[in-house]
Formats: C-alpha cells, sequence, structure tokens
C-alpha cells in the first residue's frame, strides 16, 4: 500500500483533485445557489474519483469528469431539493465561472463566525478537495468529528446567512488576516506535526504552499498574501535538509546547505520584493525576511545576525508576541555585537514580562532555548533541567530524538 | 435575511456609565441615538429593558412553575436590549454591530 509508485499515484490524484474540486465548487455554489448543497455534490464526486482513477487511470480531461460525476450523482445527493436537481440537470459544460469565485469560497470557509477548527476543516475539505478520511488522518481525529465539524459548519453558513463573496474593502483587511492565519496554522500543523507520526502531516505543508500560491495569484496586489506564500516556500526550500537519514531532525547550524533548494529561495526572495515595492509592510513579509537571511547565508558561521535581530525588532513593534520575543532572544545570542551573546540573550528572556512567559512555559522551543543559553554559559545542570522540561512538552518524535541526543551528552 | 442584535452590558461597562459625568452621560445617550438613526431603514423593531433586577424567570418544568427573582441567566454578562434588522447577510449584520457606541457586547442571531 505504500510503495512509491503508490505514493506517487497518491501524489498525483491529490494534485489533481486539489487543481478541480475547489473550482468546481466555487462555480456550483453559483449556480445553486447553496454553498452546503455545492459541497455536498462536489466531495461526493471527489470520493467516486478518489475510488475509480487508481484503476482506471485520471482522465485526460479531469474537471470533465468530475463535474459529470457530480451533476449525475448530485442529482441523488440532491433528491430531496427539487430546485437544486433542476439546475443541476441544467448545467452544462463548463460552468460559467468567475475567476474570483475560488477566493469567495475561501472568504466563505474562513468566515471568522466559523470556529477555527472548522475553517481549518471547511477550507482543506472544499479549497483543497480533500476527503473527511483524509483531514481525520492529517489531523489524528476521529473522521466521524471531522465529519460533525464540517455538516455543523455549512449549516452556520445556512441558517446564519454568512455570504458567498469577497469581503468589500472596508472589512478585507481583518478578513483576510482570518484567511491567511488558517493557512499558516496548515502549514504549521504539516511543516512541525504537533501529534506523533503521521505520514499525512506533509501534505498539509503542500496544501498550504498551494492555497497560499493560489491567494497570491487572485490577490496579487496584498502584500501579506505575497509574504506568506515567500515564508512557506522558503521552509520548504530547506525541507530535505532538515532530516537525515534516520528521520532525525537536524538543526539549522548542521544542516547540509547545499541541499537547500536554490532557485526556490531566490524565486522566494523575489517574492518578497514584490511584497516590499507595495509598501505595506506587515508580519508574514517581516518573517519571510527573517527566514530569508537564514536561506541566503552560505554557512551558520555567516548568518546576518544584526539584520535579523531588526527584523524581529520591527516584526515586534508590529505584532508583540511571546514566541517573537524568545526568536529575538535566539538571535540576540548569536549577534556578535556588544548587545549580543549568551549572557544578553539569557537576561532577556529572563527579563520577559510575566504574562508572556506564562504563555511560553508550555512551549518546548522557550525550554530548549533556555537550556542552550544555560550549556553556553557553563550552567550544565540547570541545561540539563531546561532539556528536561522540553522534552516532556513536545510530542514530535523528531524534537523529542534531538533533545534526547542532547540530554545524553551532558 | 432577519437577525437579532442583542446587547449585552458587563459590570465593567455599568461601572463606567455610573463614573460619567451628566455631560458624558448625554453624549454617550446621543450617540446610540445616531446609531438608530443611521440604521433606521435596517431596523425593523428595537427595545431597551429594564434592569436585570426587575427581572423575574419562571422555569416551566414537570407541571410546575418555579418563579425566582433575576435573569435566567446569573452571569456577568445582561442583556439589556434588543434590534431586529433586516438586512442581506451576516457580514451586513456584523457592519451594523460594529459600529454599535454603548454596551460592549452584541450576540448576532438571525430569525426564522
Amino acid at each position: 500500500m505504500t510503495s512509491p509508485q503508490h505514493r506517487q499515484v497518491h501524489a498525483e490524484l491529490a494534485r489533481v483533485v486539489r487543481e478541480h474540486a475547489g473550482r468546481l465548487t466555487a462555480s456550483l455554489v453559483r449556480v445553486l445557489g447553496d454553498f452546503a448543497a455545492a459541497e455536498d455534490v462536489v466531495a461526493d464526486a471527489v470520493e467516486t474519483a478518489l475510488r475509480r482513477w487508481p484503476d482506471e487511470g485520471i482522465p485526460a480531461r479531469p474537471d470533465a469528469w468530475l463535474l459529470t460525476v457530480a451533476r449525475r450523482r448530485g442529482i441523488d445527493v440532491l433528491r430531496r431539493r427539487a430546485v437544486h436537481r433542476d439546475k443541476l440537470a441544467r448545467l452544462a459544460w463548463p460552468p460559467a465561472g468567475a475567476p474570483d469565485d475560488r477566493l469567495k469560497l475561501v472568504f466563505t470557509c474562513c468566515h471568522p463566525a466559523l470556529p477555527r477548527t472548522s475553517q481549518i476543516a471547511l477550507t482543506l475539505r472544499t479549497v483543497c478537495g480533500l476527503t473527511t478520511a483524509q483531514i481525520a488522518a492529517a489531523f489524528l481525529v476521529p473522521e466521524s468529528a471531522v465529519a460533525r465539524r464540517i455538516t455543523r459548519a455549512k449549516r452556520k453558513i445556512t441558517d446564519a446567512g454568512i455570504p458567498y463573496r469577497v469581503p468589500a474593502d472596508t472589512e478585507l483587511g481583518d478578513r483576510l488576516d482570518q484567511v491567511l492565519a488558517v493557512v499558516y496554522l496548515l502549514f504549521n500543523e504539516g511543516y512541525l506535526t504537533s501529534a506523533g507520526d503521521r505520514p499525512h502531516a506533509a501534505d498539509l505543508a503542500d496544501q498550504a504552499e498551494w492555497l497560499a500560491s493560489q491567494m497570491a495569484w487572485l490577490m496579487p496586489r496584498q502584500p501579506e498574501v505575497l509574504g506568506l506564500l515567500a515564508l512557506i516556500r522558503l521552509h520548504q526550500a530547506r525541507l530535505d535538509a532538515r532530516f537525515d537519514p534516520s528521520g532525525a531532525l537536524v538543526p539549522l547550524p548542521d544542516q547540509d546547505r547545499t541541499r537547500w533548494d536554490r532557485e526556490a529561495i531566490t524565486e522566494a526572495t523575489r517574492l518578497i520584493g514584490r511584497a516590499a515595492a507595495l509598501r505595506r509592510p506587515g508580519p508574514y513579509q517581516l518573517q519571510a525576511a527573517i527566514v530569508a537571511c537564514h536561506a541566503e547565508a552560505p554557512a551558520w558561521e555567516a548568518t546576518d545576525w544584526p539584520q535579523i535581530t531588526i527584523l524581529y525588532d520591527m516584526l515586534l513593534a508590529l505584532a508583540p508576541s511571546p514566541v517573537h520575543r524568545l526568536h529575538r532572544a535566539i538571535a540576540l545570542h548569536h549577534h556578535p555585537g556588544p548587545r549580543g551573546g549568551a549572557r544578553n540573550a539569557l537576561a532577556e528572556l529572563d527579563a520577559l514580562p510575566d504574562a508572556d512567559r506564562a504563555a511560553l512555559r508550555t512551549y518546548p522551543l522557550y525550554h530548549a532555548t533556555r537550556a542552550q543559553l544555560l550549556r553556553a554559559l557553563d550552567r550544565p545542570e540547570a541545561a540539563h533541567a531546561a532539556d528536561q522540561q522540553a522534552l516532556a512538552l513536545t510530542a514530535n518524535p523528531a524534537q523529542q530524538a534531538l533533545l534526547n541526543k542532547r540530554l545524553t551528552w551532558d | 435575511m432577519k437577525y437579532v442584535l442583542m446587547f449585552a452590558e458587563t459590570e465593567e461597562f455599568a461601572r463606567e456609565l455610573e463614573a460619567m459625568d451628566d455631560g458624558q452621560r448625554q453624549e454617550a445617550f446621543e450617540a446610540v441615538g445616531r446609531w438608530f438613526a443611521e440604521h433606521a431603514s435596517k431596523i425593523t423593531h428595537h427595545a431597551h429593558l429594564r434592569p436585570a433586577e426587575t427581572a423575574t424567570t419562571m422555569r416551566l418544568t414537570g407541571g410546575d412553575a418555579i418563579v425566582t427573582d433575576g435573569p435566567f441567566v446569573e452571569g456577568k454578562e445582561v442583556v439589556s436590549g434588543y434590534a431586529e434588522v433586516e438586512v442581506a447577510d451576516l457580514d451586513e449584520a456584523m457592519a451594523i454591530a460594529r459600529s454599535w457606541p454603548a454596551c460592549p457586547i452584541v450576540e448576532i442571531r438571525p430569525i426564522d
């Protein structure tokens, strides 16, 4: 079941479905005027495709195939809703769709009146064409829970009158933040999984990259959209070097930089440039710029720490967060100037306001960072204790392995 | 679609209101008046409720009517009024609620 060929077919299926399912849902919502009905019909067609394509092969026109199945099966799925059935029966290929239909879909799925977990599940299913089973596997939750979440969300969309449209300019800022937060969460979930060994989690990072690229294509003048895409691509460009052959996590200083995807890094920095030209800096652009500093450094020793520290200062001014403060302290550790060094970095962490420290207490990287600083300051016992705290907090096997290695060295 | 915007007061808001002088209170009152005027074409009905201590709650279970003094939810947030609006969708209802100038919580519920 998990042979390389099988995985390849699986990846190709996922790509084709993703390419077409959202588009089809978007145009069906328009034709039917009903989000829930369109979603039901397309989800059913996707299930059929995933069942039949591995044997029959992917059709030459996957979109036309999906529409045909959606139309035929949809008439059954919607048997109690006569109006929809008639509309569906008359539907011709290609369904007329405005270019921003899929954007409407994203904004509806990520509406702030829906809980975050539902926004994520609905976006994956409706925009990316994942099945309920695939979403459940990626997040290690029972399939019935995902199905319930999606059903409840669709009911709320209909009953509460959540509209199907791109928000007006006056609301766009807040609403776009919601969408970007969903995409970024998906990426993080896939990039560094929080719940055990999950083969499907890597798919989430791909889904997030695809979503971000679609958003960037549909909203080319939104700098934060470009910033998020650049951020995701910069992380993805270093994916291969993050793990050794045994699957253990390789820390940034030890990564083989020749295995980084230079072309992807150049491409991503170009995106950052395009975003910067729009002159509306934001947290995603700044985070992308920070990751670009690392990605462009030929060696760990050549990292531009002063520049990274400045970028963190800007980030903290725009989006103060305990996690960003922690990362700033890490940058400070390596800063070559008189402000830098382990002592200053540790002092910075110890001077965090109580609320920040409380928020970081359950964050493994906080303790792992303190451990490194303490070790640099020749306080091995305290370092050991901090590493143990970090270990107790992470469920990620690769992180656990790394921390265990450090603990046995002490 | 029709929605009800339910306005809820908090203890903190009540304290702020208490601390206002007559001029400030008058100003706050006028802001609410302006809000109603601005959205008059969308508002189909509205009412301000007398304070929570005037409420009487009846619990009708098992054929008995148990009468208690006060609102049905004992909490720090108390519904103090409502406005029924007729708008296209939730976004429009949210846009109206966002500009509400008085108490800090507004629950938006669609009506059948």
